[in-house]
């Protein structure tokens, strides 16, 4: 375990014992963690892969001045010089991808709501390749549970379930509105889906691994709900 | 005991044990549930999507006061909310199963044709327009309408929460309040309401101590 991993450890530990404030005592935590399970089985069974979000017209967009940013560096990070995409995990031909690359295979444009943890909704249209393709292209062995997706933001990250990850409007975004990211949304690439919280669509995409496990998230691991779909 | 219905309800206790149960039970979790409810609000305070705030809603960015949230921060306060409201849910099908079971929903519930003239006399007189408080049964006619009124606020509660909790999975529901952001008011309008229904509810309660009593005890046989 190297140092990095134990800090996150603490910093979640010390987060469940924030939110616990006031009534932190065993069986209190221990209930809400289980009822917190139970929650997360209960969205995954609910979760239907066929089940899409509607699109909207293009009259519902949001200004785009009005929808926020979202990044935990202190200022939007910058695109790296030669940033490519790396897909790894347990797929038969693990690669990387220039955006060049990833704009030549299908792509998918769709206009919905988006849905944030603190309650707020916005509207815009997003472009980019379906992360099913993805997966199609890199060919998934036996065993895949989870899609991790990873960034150049601080090390923010984020673990999904896979049903959720290859749902028809779960895309790997270059675009927002037509034009390609701005910086403070993302760029070069971002998840962007119809069918989960925004902290659960990484910005700043580097990696995007099929796993096996379950390897959390930045938020997911200070206490927020793994699943977070809607 | 002026309905011929509460007649037959003899050898039974004032307030039978399920009730007094669920209602108790009840209590706790709509502390909880408003609690921990204000601690998601505390997130994000505004009604309307990003770039269209609702104009007519007129607490803009007014946060709720921490000493009435629960939970600490918004993650903290989403777990005893999705938490709470199983329980908050379940007790409340019990409260139904048990009030239409047992036929106690007859002296309980307001049936317009029989409390609503009942109820209109009942507020006069507790406006002081009336001198006298007009017959009631077991409950006035203004009880039975509150009481009536909770449930189905509470069953808006409900259907309101999933329609924000699962906006997509649900969306035939979140459609029904007129989209994500509509069913955010209703959510908190509903919680308005209930904080109006309590603190009328306690006040009456409190001018009736023995009522009070009743409630926890159950009351003597009738
Ligand atoms: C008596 C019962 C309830 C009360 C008093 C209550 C109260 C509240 C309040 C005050 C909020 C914050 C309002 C907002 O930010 O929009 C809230 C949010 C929420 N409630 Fe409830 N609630 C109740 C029942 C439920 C139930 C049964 C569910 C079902 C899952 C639910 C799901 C939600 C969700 C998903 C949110 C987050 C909304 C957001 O992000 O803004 N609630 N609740
Ligand atoms: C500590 C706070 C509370 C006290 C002291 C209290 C007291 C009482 C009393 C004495 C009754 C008997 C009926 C009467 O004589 O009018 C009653 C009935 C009732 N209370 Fe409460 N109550 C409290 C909180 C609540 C809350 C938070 C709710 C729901 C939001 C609630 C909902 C009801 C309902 C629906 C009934 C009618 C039950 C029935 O007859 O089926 N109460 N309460």
């Amino acid at each position: 375990m190297n140092s990095r991993i134990s800090r996150r450890r603490f910093v979640a530990g010390a987060a469940a014992a924030s939110f616990l404030a006031g009534c932190d005592s065993y069986p209190v935590k221990t209930f809400l963690l289980a009822m917190k399970d139970w929650n997360a089985g209960c969205e995954a069974a609910l979760f239907s892969p066929a089940r899409t979000a509607p699109e909207l017209p293009e009259s519902a967009t949001t200004p785009e001045a009005a929808f926020p940013e979202y990044f935990i560096s202190d200022d939007a990070p910058d695109v790296p010089p030669n940033w490519f995409l790396t897909v790894g995990g347990l797929v038969e031909r693990p690669g990387r991808f220039t955006l060049a690359e990833l704009r030549a295979m299908t792509q998918t444009s769709m206009r919905v709501r988006h849905h944030c943890v603190e309650g707020w909704s916005a509207v815009a249209s997003w472009q980019g390749v379906r992360v099913s393709e993805i997966a199609r292209a890199a060919g998934l062995k036996p065993g895949v549970r989870h899609v991790e997706f990873r960034s150049f933001d601080s090390g923010y990250w984020s673990s999904w379930d896979l049903p959720s990850a290859t749902h028809p409007q779960t895309l790997l975004a270059w675009g927002m509105n037509g034009h390609p990211l701005t910086t403070g949304h993302g760029a070069p690439l971002r998840v962007y889906s119809a069918v989960k919280l925004g902290y659960k669509m990484c910005k700043y995409l580097t990696e995007v691994n099929f796993l096996a496990e379950n390897t959390g998230g930045y938020w997911e691991n200070q206490g927020y709900d793994w699943f977070g779909g809607v | 005991m002026s309905d011929a219905r509460d007649q037959q309800a003899k050898f039974r206790r004032q307030q039978p044990l399920p009730i007094r149960f669920v209602h108790w039970c009840n209590a706790l979790f709509i502390v909880l549930m408003a609690g921990s409810g204000l601690q998601i609000l505390t997130a994000y305070p505004y009604l309307g999507p990003r770039g269209a705030l609702y104009r007519w809603y007129p607490l803009q960015g007014v946060a709720p006061p921490s000493w009435l949230t629960v939970g600490g921060w918004l993650a903290g306060g989403r777990h005893w909310h999705f938490a709470i409201a199983w329980f908050f849910v379940l007790n409340g099908l019990v409260y139904l199963a048990y009030l239409f079971a047992s036929g106690e929903w007859r002296r309980r519930t307001f049936i317009p044709a029989r409390d609503a003239a009942p109820a209109v006399a009942q507020f006069l007189y507790y406006a002081r327009l009336r001198k006298s408080p007009p017959p009631a049964g077991f409950y006035n006619g203004l009880q039975r309408l509150a009481y009536s009124s909770i449930i189905i606020i509470g069953v808006a509660m409900t259907l309101s929460g999933l329609a924000i909790y699962k906006p997509v999975q649900l969306h035939f529901l979140t459609m029904l309040f007129g989209g994500y952001d509509g069913a955010r008011v209703v959510h908190l309008a509903g919680l308005a309401l209930i904080a109006l229904f309590v603190a009328t509810h306690l006040v009456l309660v409190a001018l009736h101590p023995r009522e009070i009593l009743a409630m926890i005890t159950g009351g003597k046989r009738e």
